[in-house]
C-alpha cells in the first residue's frame, strides 16, 4: 500500500535549540499514528512541523495527492500550502478555543470551512451544521449559541465537528482530550475512534497518555530529547518496551 | 454437557498431519527481557523453541506456570518482539518471518490470518458488546446490519443474553465479558488461532460451546495453537500437546 504521507529527517529547531530532530515516517490511507512522549520531547514542535505550520529546518514533508501526484510541501507556495490545509488536511489543537471562533455562532463555527470552500446556500449549510452538531452529540437546538457559552468538552467536540466537516484525508491531533475530565474524554476518543473508522480518516495524534494511543493508534512513535527513540506497534510498544526511556514511560504511566 | 460428559469423550481425532500443509513455522525462536531500569536484569523466557502447526490441527501448550507458554503465543502475534529466531507465517499463500516483518506487514497479517483470543477483554469504554464483536467484521468490508446480524448469532449461540448486547461489557461478570472476547476473535474466520486461556472464568456448558467452536474452526482448515489449564477441555479440543518448561536460570 502507498503512503498519504511521508516524512523524512524532518527537523525544526528554535534557534540553538532543538524542537524535533531527524525524523522519519511514512503514514498510510485510514490509519491512525499516535506520537507519545513527555512535555518538551517535541511532540507538538514535530506535528506542526509536519503540518506545514512550522518551517522545517531541514527534511522533506511529502504528501499523496487524489490524483496520484507527490506533493512536495517544501515547494508549494504560501497560498497553496493554506489551500491544502483548509481543503484536504485538518487541524485539531489541544485548547479548542484557538481552534474555534469565540465570536461566531456553534452553527458558523461549523459551516465556516464549507464556506470559505464556496458553499453559499444558506439553508443547506445549516442542515450539515446541525448534522454534524449531532454527530459530536452536541443538541442541534444549540446551533446559534456561541462556543463560549459551552463546557470545555462541548467545544472540543465542536472543534471536531468543525475540522472533518469538509472531509479531509488527512488530520492532525495536537493533545485533543488533555485538561479534560475523565468521562468526557472517554467520549472524545469513542467519537474520535468513531469517526476514523467511518471516514476512513488518516491521522497523526499527539499524546502524553498512553492508553489512549493503545485505544486508537495500531502504530505508535515514542520520542524523548526531540528524537524518536521507538516506533512500531503500539500493543507491541507498550507491552514489550524496548528502549530504556520506553520502558521508564510505560512502567510509570501505563494504568490499564 | 457436564464436566464428567467431557471427560468421557475422547481427545479430539487428529487430521493426518502429513497431508496437511504447514501454517507456522517457528524456528530457533528465543525471547529475553532486558530490563533497563532494573540494573539492567535480563530475564530469559523462552529458548530455541521449534514448532510446526499444521492446517486443521489444534496443539496445546503444556506446562507449568513460568514455562513460558503465555509469551510463546505473544510472540507469536508480534506482541512481544521476539529476540531470536524467525516466526514463520503462511500469509496469502506466502511464508512471512513476523520476526523481520514490518508494522503495517504485522498488521495486515493479524487482519487477515492471525487471530488471537486473550484471557481478558479489552474493554472500550462507550462501545456496546454488539458492536465489539461485529468490529473485526466491519474491518473486513461487512456492512454495519449484516456484521451485527452475525455478531447477534454469534453472542446467542455462547449464551450471552440478548439484553446485554447493546450494553457496554464493562459491567459484564467475568465469563460474560469472556465470551465476548470469544466471540469477537472467532467472529471472522482466520486460518491461524492463538488462543491464551479463553475459557478459564466459563462454566461446563459454555466451555462445551467453544470447543465446537474450534472444532468448526479446525473443520474449516484453521490451523489452533491454545493454552488450556483445564483438562477436560485440553483433552477435548487437543489434536496433539506441546510440552514447555521453565528455562533453567544460568
Amino acid at each position: 500500500m502507498s503512503a498519504l504521507l511521508q516524512v523524512r529527517g524532518l527537523s525544526h529547531h528554535y534557534g540553538q535549540r532543538i524542537g524535533c530532530q531527524d525524523v522519519s515516517f511514512d503514514l498510510h490511507p485510514g490509519e491512525l499514528l499516535c506520537i507519545v512522549g513527555e512535555s518538551g520531547s517535541g511532540k507538538s514542535t514535530l506535528l506542526k512541523t509536519a503540518a506545514a505550520q512550522l518551517a522545517p529546518s531541514s527534511g522533506s514533508v511529502r504528501y499523496h495527492q487524489r490524483d496520484g501526484d507527490w506533493l512536495d510541501l517544501e515547494e508549494l507556495s504560501e497560498a497553496n500550502r493554506r489551500r491544502l490545509a483548509r481543503e484536504e488536511w485538518g487541524f485539531v489543537t489541544q485548547n479548542p478555543r484557538d481552534g474555534l471562533r469565540l465570536n461566531v455562532s456553534a452553527g458558523a463555527n461549523v459551516a465556516e470551512r464549507l464556506m470559505a470552500m464556496g458553499m453559499r446556500n444558506y439553508g443547506q449549510l445549516r442542515d450539515i451544521a446541525k448534522g454534524w452538531l449531532e454527530r459530536v452529540e452536541i443538541d442541534p437546538a444549540r446551533i446559534d449559541d456561541a462556543p463560549t457559552a459551552f463546557s470545555g468538552g462541548m467545544q472540543q467536540r465542536l472543534q471536531i465537528a468543525r475540522t472533518l466537516v469538509t472531509q479531509p484525508r488527512l488530520v492532525f491531533m495536537d493533545e485533543p482530550t488533555a485538561g479534560l475530565d475523565v468521562s468526557v474524554q472517554a467520549r472524545i476518543l469513542d467519537l474520535l475512534r468513531r469517526l476514523v473508522n467511518e471516514l476512513g480518516l488518516a491521522a497523526v495524534m499527539v499524546t502524553h497518555d498512553l492508553a489512549v494511543a493503545r485505544l486508537l493508534a495500531a502504530r505508535t512513535m515514542v520520542m524523548q530529547g526531540g528524537r524518536v527513540v521507538e516506533t512500531g506497534l503500539t500493543d507491541q510498544i507498550l507491552d514489550d518496551p524496548q528502549h530504556p526511556y520506553t520502558q521508564l514511560l510505560v512502567s510509570s504511566v501505563l494504568t490499564t | 454437557m457436564t464436566a464428567s460428559a467431557m471427560t468421557a469423550s475422547a481427545i479430539a481425532a487428529p487430521l493426518v498431519t502429513a497431508f496437511a500443509s504447514p501454517m507456522l513455522e517457528l524456528r530457533g525462536l528465543g525471547k529475553s527481557f532486558e530490563l533497563h531500569h532494573q540494573h539492567g536484569a535480563r530475564l530469559d523466557v523462552l529458548d530455541d523453541v521449534e514448532l510446526t502447526l499444521h492446517a486443521g490441527e489444534c496443539v496445546v501448550l503444556s506446562g507449568p506456570s513460568g514455562a513460558g507458554k503465555s509469551s510463546l503465543l505473544r510472540v507469536i502475534y508480534a506482541n512481544y518482539r521476539p529476540s531470536r529466531g524467525a516466526v514463520r507465517v503462511r500469509h496469502d499463500g506466502d511464508w512471512l518471518d513476523l520476526a523481520e516483518a514490518t508494522p503495517h506487514q504485522v498488521l495486515e497479517v493479524r487482519r487477515r490470518t492471525l487471530g488471537y483470543v486473550s484471557q481478558f477483554l479489552r474493554v472500550i469504554p462507550r462501545v456496546p458488546a454488539l458492536d465489539i464483536v461485529a468490529e473485526p467484521l466491519i474491518e473486513a468490508g461487512l456492512s454495519l446490519p449484516e456484521a451485527r446480524q452475525r455478531a447477534g448469532a454469534l453472542l446467542h449461540r455462547l449464551n450471552v443474553p440478548e439484553r446485554l448486547w447493546r450494553l457496554p461489557p464493562g459491567t459484564f461478570s467475568g465469563g460474560e465479558q469472556q465470551r465476548v472476547n470469544i466471540a469477537r476473535g472467532l467472529i471472522v474466520s482466520r486460518p491461524l488461532l492463538l488462543l491464551d486461556e479463553p475459557t478459564a472464568s466459563l462454566d461446563a456448558d459454555n466451555r462445551s460451546v467453544v470447543a465446537e467452536l474450534l472444532e468448526e474452526a479446525r473443520e474449516a482448515g484453521s490451523a489452533v495453537l491454545g493454552i488450556f489449564h483445564d483438562e477436560d477441555m485440553r483433552d477435548r479440543v487437543a489434536t496433539r500437546l506441546f510440552p514447555m518448561h521453565p528455562l533453567q536460570i544460568a
